[in-house]
């Protein structure tokens, strides 16, 4: 079967963010990128189902500006077959980018698609649900096991207190939470191999989709800082602190 | 104006989350009604009816509804939500699983996990695992808003003498069913609505010594968490986790136990009233946010805080 797999350009996991001093956003600047940590989770799901014999190929897409063509590289090194790039250098939000994956469901007919659960620059959290609203599949949201049997797929999900299965007919949604798996790295033989894997490019135009954003963006700025406290000498001077100053226990 | 409250429960009692998104509609303002959907869960909606300022509750009974299938809910709330200037649901996996399926089938963007309400169009989120705060204006005529609870100080749940209203729309979309749940039993309160919470990180080695952090819950009544980094270690399940990939908690005390303070723990907790930390460096980030901050070996720290909490509670 055939698998989509969607991966965002993102500001690099460990790089401290800034506000701009105009409000406007954050610093992107000069700002190391790399593809969202959720979509890595992602892309080495598809690459098991692959290895496995389940997943027969894996298409790789990507929505954003040219550079996004790196994050696609990346995932085509790790394993996928082909990359598709929605070029655009606006600012695509979750329903634009649903209808967009959703013209590219249309086109490819993948029998899964996996996202991962948020991008970790908007949180959003709500792709992926988007494009399986849209087609009307159903969903395995923040996925701790993914099982395909047939034509259906059963998929663990992570849940508030605990841990939840579904079974859900075949094509579906997964996003993928974080104890899905533990991504590879790409081998330098499969970085210069995953060069010349065919990566085709298209636009929201040719898709047909209108990406004018719904929300506007007022302002961005830093998080009220919190103030650290004092060192306390030992464990009693800490419980009596709780208990007397802060009167918390 | 007129708002839909989605009410979360397991069939048999409110999630106090429900209270906080009913804080956040009366910062809104207007109507509030108030949508339990489920299968036999008519307490639910009685215990809802009591709320703070709820006008109305439509009752949704019905075995497909009783999973909490987003396909379902997805469906029922668009329909019933329809017409509503907005819709809310605390954002827990249940509201981020289904309300984006409500927003894509109304055609509207949502708000996620909004901590705080300028106006009935505006409203404020935060981005980049908390390092950053928008301010964002919806320009859709339904605004499909997730809620972060701890933003917001629950209503009260006693008091009000709302109808119930039952409602007959079953929405089975019929490409998902419920396999089997896995339910951690615990005594210990909920993670998320704890008044006290401790919580362990890398420090703790392995998961067995999360038992000492249980003993001290236990005494305190306090729910026990983990870093991301315990969660990728193996130590703990994931559904323990603080941060922003977990749970975002903000209780009266916070007690972090060799837990260093990565920025994405930080954006699950930072809005804790009391912050302590015990970590043996004294560089630990923790300690820049830290109330009380105490520098010492945990292993030898945490029995004798136990022996200590025993003399005062």
């Amino acid at each position: 079967m055939k698998v989509l797999v969607a991966v965002k350009r993102v500001i690099d996991y460990n790089v401290k963010v800034r506000v701009k001093p105009d409000n406007s956003g954050v610093d992107l600047a000069n700002v190391k990128m790399a593809m969202n940590p959720f979509c890595e989770i992602a892309v080495e799901e598809a690459v098991r189902l692959k290895e496995k014999g389940v997943a027969s190929e894996i298409v790789v897409v990507s929505i954003g500006p040219k550079a996004a063509q790196e994050q696609i590289r990346t995932a085509l090194a790790l394993g996928a077959d082909r990359g598709i790039h929605v070029q655009t250098d606006e600012e695509v939000q979750s329903l634009e980018a649903a209808k967009l994956l959703k013209a590219v469901v249309e086109k490819e007919e993948p029998k899964m698609v996996i996202l991962g659960k948020q991008s970790i620059d908007s949180d959003n959290n709500q792709t992926g649900q988007m494009l399986a609203a849209l087609t009307g599949m159903g969903q395995g949201t923040f996925a701790s096991e993914v099982v395909v049997e047939g034509e259906k797929v059963n998929v663990t999900r992570e849940i508030d207190g605990g841990l939840m299965t579904l079974s859900l007919d075949l094509p579906a949604v997964v996003t993928t939470d974080l104890r899905l798996n533990e991504p590879r790295y790409a081998s330098l033989p499969n970085i210069m191999k995953a060069k010349k894997k065919p990566l085709d490019a298209t636009t929201p135009d040719d898709l047909g989709v209108d990406i004018s954003p719904r929300l506007e963006t007022v302002k961005v700025e830093a998080p009220a800082s919190r103030k650290a406290g004092i060192m306390v000498e030992d464990v009693a001077q800490l419980v009596d602190k709780l208990k007397n100053e802060a009167k918390v226990i | 104006m007129s708002i839909l409250v989605f009410a979360e429960h397991d069939n048999s009692s409110l999630k106090q989350a429900t209270l906080s998104v009913l804080a956040a509609a009366k910062e809104i303002g207007g109507d509030i009604d108030v949508l339990v959907a489920g299968d036999n869960c008519s307490a639910v909606a009685e215990e809802a009816a009591k709320a703070e300022g709820v006008n109305k509750v439509l009752l949704a009974e019905n075995a497909v509804y009783g999973h909490n299938l987003g396909e379902n809910l997805g469906q029922l709330v668009a329909e019933v939500g329809n017409g509503y200037s907005h819709i809310m649901a605390a954002a827990g996996t249940t509201g981020k699983d289904f309300m984006p399926r409500v927003a894509a089938l109304l055609d509207v963007a949502q708000v996620s996990d909004i901590m705080g309400v300028v106006d009935a169009d505006t409203f404020v989120r935060p981005i980049y695992a908390g390092n950053a705060i928008a301010t964002v204006k919806s320009k859709d005529s339904t605004k499909v808003i997730t809620v972060r609870p701890t933003a917001f100080d629950p209503v009260s749940g006693e008091g009000g003498s709302a109808s119930v209203e039952n409602i007959d729309v079953v929405k089975d979309a019929g490409v998902s069913s419920f396999v089997s749940e896995e339910l951690a039993k615990s005594d210990r309160p909920d993670l998320a609505s704890a008044g006290i919470v401790i919580s362990g990180g890398r420090g703790m080695q392995n998961g067995e010594n999360f038992k000492m952090l249980e003993q001290i819950a236990d005494l305190l009544g306090a729910a026990v968490g983990a870093s991301r980094a315990a969660v990728d270690a193996g130590f703990v399940p994931n559904d323990m986790q603080v941060g922003q990939t977990g749970k975002i908690v903000a209780p009266q005390l916070y007690l972090a136990v060799g837990i260093s303070g990565a920025i994405q723990h930080l954006a699950g907790m930072g809005d804790s009233k009391v912050i302590a930390a015990i970590n043996k460096d004294e560089e630990a980030p923790i300690f820049q946010v830290a109330d009380y901050g105490l520098v010492a070996d945990l292993f030898e720290a945490v029995p004798e805080l136990e022996e200590e909490l025993k003399k005062v509670l």
